[in-house]
């Protein structure tokens, strides 16, 4: 048995949750066609006052950070030499490519003078090196590349026929500068969200008084790097149980059940980071002193400790359904942490209010059916997914 | 196998490394000075009498478009993308009334040109910040960067602009000088050297000190701006909309931070080459047994063989 290799998942395409999918993707498109005739003020509840709402928020700040699976398991696999989840790092960094390429998607969707867009990348003589957003910017382009770069082998390995005289020529002679390459190529990919996730983070620094000062704090990049690597696993572990769900591929319950104590320990650290910060700066009274913002904070503090101890309790990671649970907790938990710095906990001054439109909210949803669809596509299409042991399924299905 | 503790702290070790450096900015940024060809506005409050000529002038001289209802104009509420300067009304709760002038202040070290990627928000003659619409992208960042909420944003428009006071840069640059300052029928509002307004403001504020709110507003806020403000006594500068700010300027925080991390790029290639190493030493080992690389055919071919084996064993 060729234990943990990948195939094709195979199967028509157009089935019918996909063109529930492609429904909502549709909707989505026509509100875009109307923001880009009009401008974002008619489809959007964006102001001058809060001049970044969810596309940013949680297409982008929420959404990288989920994508950040590919990151999580490289890191493990790669730097803490895990092989054992190496089965899983093919299809943890496709769903990063997809998510990152996503909200690359978003941000485009996002900019008002988005055709100058390429100038970002190109125009390096009037780099701001001040800007964090152009490092931020840069390193996820660069990244997205990268991600669907390291997925080469994998469109190799579906093209190439075996049989064929030229094919093998041509294998031989790329295999070993891309041999040579790859370890770089990996390092790379962990290096560039290293960069961009925590620079996400400083982001907020420079909206200054603006941000609530229980979660301004000079560690918001440290608190952003650590979250995104919980959010990361738990990402991985969503994506395992669904595809196992939805195409009987393995679940891997066991190695999932290894990521619960890492995961844990990220969380906790998380929540202790930020109150010893707290204590360290003298605003811990601020905790119960900010009204509404207190309820909000204690209740990401709760979600960060309570999943993580949760994590930690055996009984509560046994079988593959409370992991995925607990694992959605962990995406909550971080991704509300991140949906507040950049929104809740941000207030321009009391004029301003903001309350994402439907049409908003459809292009979010949009845009998440488009990352379901193009998974399914490149699953089905492509080497990704590990083959059903009991029942191997041929390669050129 | 269970993943310990050691292993999660190693992990938050290996990728934190860099931003664990965070908490402890080495030193904080060099504050910025103001610039020596520095041009401004001294706002008196107590001058204003609130006839808006200068809001008007502004429109003129700018060729700003007028919103459909003009209910701004006469409200006057904040800044929009129809007006790049405005006066607000207060009203203390005694009844007393006072008047505020609100356009870009043309910070010493301006949030937004921070913010922006490819420099479209520059400080240029005479220290005044202006907009080049070749370099922006739209991303708005300098809206959530200003502490004084004055960038805005053409949110009706299919090829937006990002709208602010940039000193009259167009008329300076002829010889001429910003328009609100111009048409001021009381000097309310008066333009020239950086130097020469704080001056006049300390003169005023020592002549009649019972007249005012004993500072000069912008002298060190956020990091200084080249537009001043005097109150009348009384009235907090708050209380005309002006932000308590610290003495630091907004930008100097982050930039101390990101400069840690970054500084000559020397902690993310030391952070690469690491990585580098240990990703092509541990993936050696991987590559034994192999899962991923399936470029080599033979790789595919023994897969096929095997699948042929499977199937050929079975009934």
């Amino acid at each position: 048995m060729s234990r943990g290799r990948a195939v094709p998942v195979g199967g028509r395409i157009l089935t019918r949750p996909f063109m529930v999918m492609a429904t909502v993707f549709a909707l989505g498109m026509a509100v875009l066609a109307w923001r880009f005739l009009v401008g974002l003020g008619a489809p959007t509840a964006m102001n001058d006052g809060y001049p970044w709402g969810i596309w940013i928020a949680f297409d982008v700040v929420v959404g990288t950070a989920i994508a950040c699976g590919g990151y999580a398991m490289a890191i493990l696999v790669y730097v803490l030499n895990r092989g054992e989840y190496h089965p899983m790092v093919r299809s943890a960094i496709v769903t990063s490519a997809l998510g990152y390429s996503l909200a690359g998607l978003a941000v485009v969707i996002d900019l008002g003078r988005f055709w100058n867009v390429w100038k970002v990348p190109v125009y390096f003589w009037s780099w701001n090196g001040t800007s964090i957003l152009l490092e931020v910017a840069l390193c996820i382009m660069l990244y997205t590349l990268v991600g669907w770069l390291e997925l080469g082998p994998t469109v190799v390995a579906k093209f190439c026929d075996p049989d064929s005289e030229r094919c093998r020529r041509i294998v031989a002679r790329i295999q070993r500068p891309v041999e040579k390459a790859m370890p770089w190529l990996l390092a790379l990919g962990i290096l560039l969200p290293t960069m961009h996730q925590s620079s996400l983070g400083s982001l907020m620094l420079l909206a200054g008084p603006k941000l609530h000062p229980l979660w301004s704090t000079p560690l918001l990049p440290l608190l952003f790097l650590v979250s995104c690597i919980a959010m990361g696993f738990g990402g991985v572990v969503i994506e395992a149980n669904l595809s196992a769900e939805a195409f009987g591929r393995p679940r891997h319950t066991r190695l999932l059940q290894g990521l619960a104590r890492p995961t844990a320990w990220v969380l906790l650290a998380f929540a202790a980071v930020r109150l010893a910060d707290l204590a360290f700066r003298g605003r811990l009274g601020l905790i119960f002193g900010s009204g509404e913002l207190s309820a909000l904070f204690l209740a990401e503090m709760v979600l960060f400790v309570g999943t993580g101890l949760a994590l930690l309790t055996p009984r509560l990671t046994r079988d593959a359904g409370s992991l995925f649970r607990l694992a959605m907790l962990v995406i909550l938990a971080g991704g509300l942490y991140r949906f507040s710095t950049f929104l809740i906990a941000f207030d321009p001054g009391p004029q301003w209010s903001y309350f994402p439109s439907v049409p908003e909210l459809l292009v979010t949803l949009g845009l998440l059916a488009a990352e379901f669809m193009a998974y399914v596509v490149l699953v089905k299409t492509f080497p990704i997914l590990q083959a059903t042991p009991s029942a191997p399924v041929s390669s050129h299905s | 196998m269970n993943l310990d503790r050691r292993s999660a702290l190693k992990m938050l070790l290996a990728t934190g490394a860099g931003a664990v450096a965070a908490p402890a900015p080495a030193e904080a940024r060099e504050p910025k000075t103001v610039p020596e060809d520095a041009l401004g506005l001294l706002y008196d409050s107590t001058l204003c009498i609130g006839c808006q000529a200068c809001t008007e002038a502004c429109r003129r001289a700018n060729h700003m478009r007028y919103s459909e209802d003009d209910v701004l104009h006469y409200t006057n509420d904040r800044l929009s993308e129809y007006s790049k300067s405005i006066i607000k009304k207060y009203e203390s709760p005694a009844g007393e009334v006072a008047f505020m002038k609100m356009q870009c202040m043309h910070c010493v070290d301006p949030a937004c040109a921070s913010a922006c990627m490819l420099g479209s928000f520059q400080k240029r003659i005479g220290g005044a910040v202006t907009w080049n619409p070749e370099k922006c992208v739209g991303c708005r960042y300098c809206q959530v960067a200003c502490p004084f909420g004055v960038p805005q944003f053409e949110w009706d428009a299919a090829v937006p602009h990002m709208i602010k006071c940039e000193l009259c840069a167009h008329l300076v640059q002829e010889g001429g000088m910003p328009a609100c300052a111009d048409v001021c029928p009381r000097e309310a509002v008066i333009y020239g050297r950086y130097d020469d307004l704080l001056a006049e403001a300390h003169r005023r504020l020592e002549e009649d000190p019972d007249r005012y709110e004993p500072k000069v507003y912008g002298e060190f806020e956020g990091g200084g701006t080249q537009v001043l403000y005097l109150s009348a006594r009384g009235v907090p500068f708050t209380a005309l909309g002006l932000p308590d700010l610290g003495e630091r300027s907004v930008p100097s925080i982050p930039e101390t931070v990101q400069h840690t991390l970054y500084q000559g790029f020397v902690a993310p290639v030391a952070l690469y080459g690491i990585l580098g190493l240990t990703v092509w030493k541990n993936r050696k080992e991987l590559m034994k047994d192999d899962y991923e690389i399936q470029l080599g055919t033979e790789m595919k071919k023994k897969h096929r063989e095997e699948d042929a084996r499977e199937r050929g064993g079975e009934p």
